[in-house]
């Protein structure tokens, strides 16, 4: 990288009392990534953003915006602008002023701020929206404000805090394509914190995982996905199965975890310790009605239907299987001879090794 | 059914229609009839505008009057100022019992009647009082200072009195300013004095408006400060309805004197609301 990263935390904690809300974090993001933080509520995601935003201060590390050091500079002062969860538009103002607002804080004058706002206003497809009541708007319309707001003042860094998160699910399905789509033109560095692993995996570049104040894993949507460094990566992200149990041999890569019931499944992953726990994707379990179409699959089992979940393009099986305590969570294809499967029906179940996650528990 | 609930809101309804009838709107209306009666021989009244003339063409009525105006929204100005600070910090600083303390504290003062508050200080401010006492023991001076009898005693004492009814209504507006969008207008790059001007003034206006309504009307009402605290100087219209009721016996010219503060208070809230854009009704929703 030649440009120096827009962000760059170094070894930042922040303790309340004795509890470490966040616990020692280190990271960096380039220019024009968008980056995600995901993590379950209180895991100290928030508190990380509010310190970049400069809302609280560390008690320890450094923060480091385009190589200049934040560090004691006041929230106003910082080229970071937020997207509150509440989005926090300014009710007394109407639209185009909750746009200038910015501006005019820094001195712009008044007809110019006007026309910089209108502009920004066209940009994101609220042409003519200027005059409105921010209380006029629908909730697509108040986050693009709330957005235009931050971007009309040409941040380094946009911090977007669960933003998503007070609209209809239709909705978010389309503002999570629309932010990536406007991230993309405006080319804006993005940091984005969310407990919702398909917001984080749709739009980010990278993704860091926080659990207890701390980073888990940091990568790629695909890396997280495929390649969980831990277990609370690997439940955290999609969808899953788990299971608990003792190893009984490795050989190579190969490792053999026996289930409480006696039943083994064969995986791949680390095994320093005798208990382990094995994760398996919905998606990477092969379902047929015949067992010799599972072919030479090392985890082969044979259960029944116990619920049919239908979702459309989503929907999966629960397969009581014998050796399992719970049973067994698989993908659905609904363009398959198995669409139209009822509950009780008896089936066949398989998988590859490659696709059995196992860590020390 | 619908004649049962009519009946029930109508008995429901019945106290305060009575209330505001016989104690509001009949003796105002008695008033009014009252003061456009003129006296034309001993016991003999006509129907003129007579007392209201009188009113223009003596000076001192109608300059009380208008020191009455003015010194009320000198009040009502100082006492914003002064509630502002304090509401702010009981609205968003203080947390939980602080809160409930700060405010118990406000209302403390409010245990006693007026007089007996006003009597305190009396006590604080006159020749022998314990501010002059204690500038005399310091050296500060060296004869006795008598602070009461003048316009800053009157202020003093009606601000005081305002008080606990501006910091109420403004603590009130200012508690549902979400924290967020204080935080945002820092976040886009405003100074603490932009985020004052610009976010948190425009949104507890409703509870500005509605605190200095009423600190203006306990005002330009009050009878009992003006005449302790300013004595002589006092000169508040209240004391020329007081005087013409009670010691002059003049009932009609008394009666003229109290329409014409009615219309003061009325007009000056009027002004007020048109001047700030608020409609009484969301400034009352906020009292």
């Amino acid at each position: 990288m030649t440009s120096p990263p827009d962000l760059d935390l170094l070894n930042i904690t922040k303790r309340f009392g004795s509890h470490r809300a966040v616990d020692d974090v280190t990271f960096s993001v380039a220019p024009g990534e968008f980056f995600s933080i995901l993590g379950p509520s209180g895991c100290g995601k928030t508190t990380l953003m509010r310190m970049i935003a400069g809302f609280e201060d560390p008690t320890s590390g450094d923060i480091r915006i385009r190589d200049k050091s934040m560090i004691g500079v006041p929230a106003n002062r910082r080229p970071v602008n937020m997207v509150f969860q509440s989005l926090a538009l300014f009710p007394m103002m109407s639209v185009g002023e909750n746009i200038a607002y910015g501006l005019t804080c820094r001195g712009v004058a008044r007809a110019e701020a006007e026309k910089r706002a209108n502009r920004m206003l066209e940009r994101v497809g609220l042409k003519g929206f200027g005059d409105r009541r921010v209380t006029a708007l629908s909730g697509g319309q108040r986050q693009r404000v709330a957005i235009a707001r931050c971007l009309v003042l040409e941040p380094t860094l946009v911090l977007l805090d669960e933003p998503l998160g007070a609209l209809d699910l239709k909705l978010r399905e389309h503002m999570k394509i629309e932010l990536k789509q406007l991230q993309a033109t405006f080319n804006t560095t993005f940091a984005y914190i969310t407990h919702d692993q398909s917001e984080a995996l749709v739009m980010s570049d990278r993704i860091a995982v926080m659990n207890q104040g701390r980073f888990e894993q940091v990568g790629s949507p695909r890396e997280l996905y495929h390649n969980p460094a831990t277990p609370f990566v690997a439940s955290f992200v999609g969808e899953t199965n788990r299971w608990q149990g003792e190893i009984a041999s490795t050989a190579g890569g190969t490792v053999a975890l026996r289930l409480p019931s006696g039943a083994t499944i064969m995986g791949e992953g680390a095994a320093s310790q005798k208990s382990a726990l094995a994760f398996v994707r919905p998606e990477a379990i092969a379902l047929s009605q015949d067992q010799a179409a599972l072919g030479t699959l090392p985890n082969r089992f044979e259960g029944r239907v116990a619920a049919v979940l239908f979702d459309g393009a989503n929907s999966s099986l629960l397969v009581e299987t014998p050796g399992f305590d719970e049973p067994v969570r698989a993908v659905l294809p609904q363009a398959g001879p198995l669409a139209g499967i009822a509950v009780g029906a008896p089936i066949h179940l398989g998988w590859a090794s490659q696709a059995t996650k196992v860590f020390a528990a | 059914m619908r004649s049962a609930q009519r009946l029930t809101l109508f008995l429901l309804m019945a106290p305060a229609v009575l209330w505001l009838g016989l104690l509001i709107v009949l003796p105002h209306v008695e008033i009014l009839i009252l003061s456009f009666s003129e006296r034309v021989a001993p016991r003999v009244y006509a129907f003129g505008a007579g007392n209201y003339l009188e009113f223009f063409t003596e000076p001192l009525y109608w300059r009380t009057f208008a020191r009455t105006a003015i010194m009320s929204i000198l009040v009502t100005a100082i006492t914003l100022v002064l509630a502002f600070p304090i509401a702010l910090y009981i609205a968003r600083v203080a947390r939980g019992p602080t809160k409930a303390m700060l405010l118990l504290l406000c209302l403390l003062p409010f245990w006693v009647s007026e007089l007996v508050r006003t009597l305190g200080w009396m006590m604080l401010l006159r020749e022998t009082g314990v501010i002059s006492y204690l500038l005399r023991m310091t050296g500060l001076a060296d004869q006795p200072v008598e602070m009461l009898y003048n316009d800053g005693a009157v202020i003093l004492g009606l601000v005081y009195g305002g008080l606990l009814f501006m910091i109420v209504p403004l603590a009130n507006a200012l508690e549902s300013l979400e924290p967020a969008v204080v935080e945002a207008g820092f976040d886009l790059g405003g100074s603490r004095w932009t985020v004052l001007r610009r976010i948190v003034i425009p949104h507890a206006m409703p509870g500005i408006v509605a605190g200095s309504i009423i600190v203006f009307m306990l005002t330009v009402g009050n009878f009992a400060t003006p005449v302790l605290l300013g004595g002589k100087n006092g000169l508040w219209f209240t004391e020329q309805i007081y005087a013409q009721f009670i010691t002059r016996f003049n009932w009609p010219q008394g009666a003229a004197f109290g329409m014409l503060l009615l219309l003061l208070s009325s007009t000056i809230v009027w002004v007020g609301l048109r001047l700030t854009g608020q409609s009484l009704g969301t400034t009352l929703r906020q009292a």
